[in-house]
């Protein structure tokens, strides 16, 4: 399987009043084609800004890409002015991305079609009426009923879940070769959610597009993911496929969510555990690693060192960290 | 459509799917005052094209014998002082008026919204600096700028239009400007940016259009004002040159005579006032059947 997007130590700061924020602080992945990865952290942790950097849609100021290279289809994207031809081509036509929030992220005042054709016209040059065509039938492939009639509707027309699937099928209308979801299921209630992950799982099938899931809902990921990177603090503390994540969580972070998800094979009377701290103000931060004032496997070498770079520890499992917790994994409950 | 409340038949005859065109006059026409005011402009506009099919009289044709006569079946508004008939003058005046104020709203409201669509998009200092000019030219009255406008170009129907024009657009761009910062931040607007569309086309295809409502509101009020400056200027002799008939004129002229024969007055300033409530009216109408989010009454 060949690479088709790759992200080298990407790094996006924020000039705020407060002091600087390094949002995303050296971040590096990569996708292969027809392949679902999973990006994962809590909130605040870097994961939209990151996406958001890829397709440069930064707000500068008070946004500012400051390092990395994103090589896409043999070049580097970040090379690219941001408001190029170039750069809004490959926007929606070979990267496209979704929102998290369906209520807000359709044109209110636009019926479902002029937004759908426009995306058509925008990069395959399609007339109207040909374009309303194929808009009606990805409609009809994500599942809208009597997709003929709804399509002159408005957002407003339609339900949350509607709306996402809309969004889903605005974004593959002109077959991109990534699809970027940024917490596509947050939104919207469990039944829904199941069914737009099943969703995107078939579009990737179907149009062969490769799908970057930002999510903080471990059990998505679980799932649908066929690699998983942690993001915390905007750094990656743990990649890997998500079989060996989730059997064998290695970075005192990931196992520290996975503990924290109530599980139906305990005994009811458990107290939850919870990661104690907060997460780190991202101004002025000390640069040795940002887990380590709430970490309960750190070492000597934890203090002194800065942060800890990826090392391998099994196949296709890295991690950022200096402690080996191995040996007593339950440091938490 | 029945006004029963039981579900059942009722409801099968409602039809399944609303065309936009239906639906934009569904809810235009739902209060009577807005057809009311629907109906008024197209009389004008018809007054407009025919005004020498309709008018019994020539407008500026003087009859020393018959001034300031009272309304007759013959001159069925009366005449004024120069013996003109009060009506003709009326029916002719409705040309210059609206010509005036469709002219000067459409250039003033073109140039100002454009300068707050740019300013707004692009902030900075294109915000700042086209935002103090505009600063600039709201310190001004807008009769005081119009007629400064005026009395540099001289009268004139064109001048007085350019000068009504400069005087008018400052609303336009701060409103415009107001709309498109709220606007943008939108999430629908990122999420166009990342479809990878050009900064021109967010701002006409998808700014714009959700900036409408206020806007409309705000050319309709703005009718009387202009109606009202072009009388000023007229007033004040760098409007519309005599003996050419329009509406404001006519009210400062008759001014003199307001005891004698307030007619002279009361007419165009009743024409007037049907007009401006009229286009208030529909303004309201074009709100609310442009907002998709409006159900309107069934």
């Amino acid at each position: 399987m060949s690479t088709i997007l790759e992200v080298k130590n990407l790094k996006t700061q924020f000039i705020t009043d407060g002091g600087l924020v390094k949002a995303v602080d050296g971040i590096s992945y990569y996708v292969n084609e027809k392949e679902i990865i999973g990006l994962v952290g809590e909130s605040g942790c870097g994961k939209s800004v990151s996406q958001l950097s890829v397709l440069q849609l930064i707000t500068n100021p008070p946004g500012r890409i400051v390092d990395g290279e994103i090589i896409f289809e043999k070049q580097d994207l970040l090379k690219l002015d941001v408001n190029s031809a170039e750069m809004r081509s490959i926007r929606g036509g070979k990267i496209a991305m979704i929102f998290q929030e369906p209520m807000t992220s359709l044109n209110p005042v636009l019926t479902i079609n002029r937004q759908l054709t426009e995306m058509l016209e925008l990069h395959l040059n399609m007339t109207s009426q040909v374009a309303r065509e194929r808009s009606i039938e990805l409609l009809k492939l994500v599942g809208i009923p009597e997709a003929s009639e709804r399509i002159d509707d408005y957002p407003h027309q339609f339900s949350g879940g509607m709306r996402q699937r809309a969004m889903i099928a605005i974004a593959l209308s002109c077959n991109p070769r990534v699809l970027i979801a940024d917490e596509p299921t947050t939104a919207v209630d469990v039944t829904i959610q199941a069914q737009i992950l099943e969703l995107m799982a078939d579009m990737v099938e179907h149009f062969n597009t490769s799908l970057v899931l930002v999510t903080h809902n471990l059990g998505i990921v679980a799932r649908y993911a066929h690699r998983i990177y942690v993001m915390y603090a905007g750094r990656i503390v743990e990649s890997g496929t998500s079989k060996a994540i989730f059997s064998n969580p290695r970075h005192p972070y990931t196992l520290g969510l996975m503990t924290s998800v109530p599980r139906l094979d305990e005994p009811r009377k458990r107290k939850l555990a919870t990661i104690k701290g907060l997460p780190p103000n991202l101004i002025n931060m000390p640069p040795t690693c940002a887990f380590l004032p709430r970490c309960p496997y750190a070492i000597d070498r934890c203090k002194q060192d800065i942060w800890p770079e990826m090392r391998l520890i099994e196949e296709q499992h890295h991690i950022s960290c200096y402690a080996d917790i191995e040996k007593e994994k339950n440091a938490y409950i | 459509m029945s006004e029963k409340n039981s579900i059942g038949k009722d409801f099968q005859e409602v039809p399944l799917r609303v065309s936009g065109f239906k639906r934009f006059n569904r809810v235009f026409f739902s209060r009577g005052l807005v057809t009311f005011g629907l109906v008024i402009i197209v009389a004008f506009i018809i007054i407009t094209i025919f005004a020498p099919q309709l008018a019994p009289y020539d407008p500026n044709e003087l009859d020393m014998g018959s001034t300031l006569l009272q309304p007759s079946w013959e001159h069925l508004l009366g005449t004024d002082a120069l013996g003109r008939d009060t009506m003709s003058r009326i029916i002719f005046g409705a040309r210059t008026s609206l010509i005036i104020v469709i002219m000067a709203l459409c250039f003033g409201a073109t140039v100002g919204n454009v300068l707050g669509l740019i300013a707004g998009y692009f902030g900075g200092i294109t915000y700042a600096i086209i935002m103090r000019l505009i600063d600039a030219l709201m310190a001004f009255p807008m009769i005081l700028l119009a007629l400064t406008v005026a009395a540099l170009l001289g009268g004139g129907m064109r001048n007085v239009i350019v000068a009504l024009s400069i005087g008018m657009l400052p609303p336009y761009a701060r409103l415009m400007c107001g709309q498109v910062l709220t606007i943008k931040e939108n999430d629908y607007i990122t999420a166009t940016r990342s479809f990878g569309a050009s900064n021109l086309r967010i701002m006409l295809r998808h700014i714009v259009p959700n900036a409408f409502p206020p806007l409309i509101v705000l050319i309709t009020m703005q009718v009387g004002h202009v109606i009202l400056m072009e009388a000023g200027l007229s007033f004040l002799g760098v409007g519309i040159a005599p003996p050419a008939a329009a509406w404001g004129g006519m009210v400062s002229d008759g001014y003199q005579y307001l005891l004698k024969s307030p007619i002279l007055s009361v007419a165009p300033g009743f024409a007037i006032m049907l007009v401006v409530f009229a286009f208030n009216m529909i303004g309201d109408g074009f709100r609310d059947a442009f907002d998709p989010r409006l159900r309107g009454k069934l």
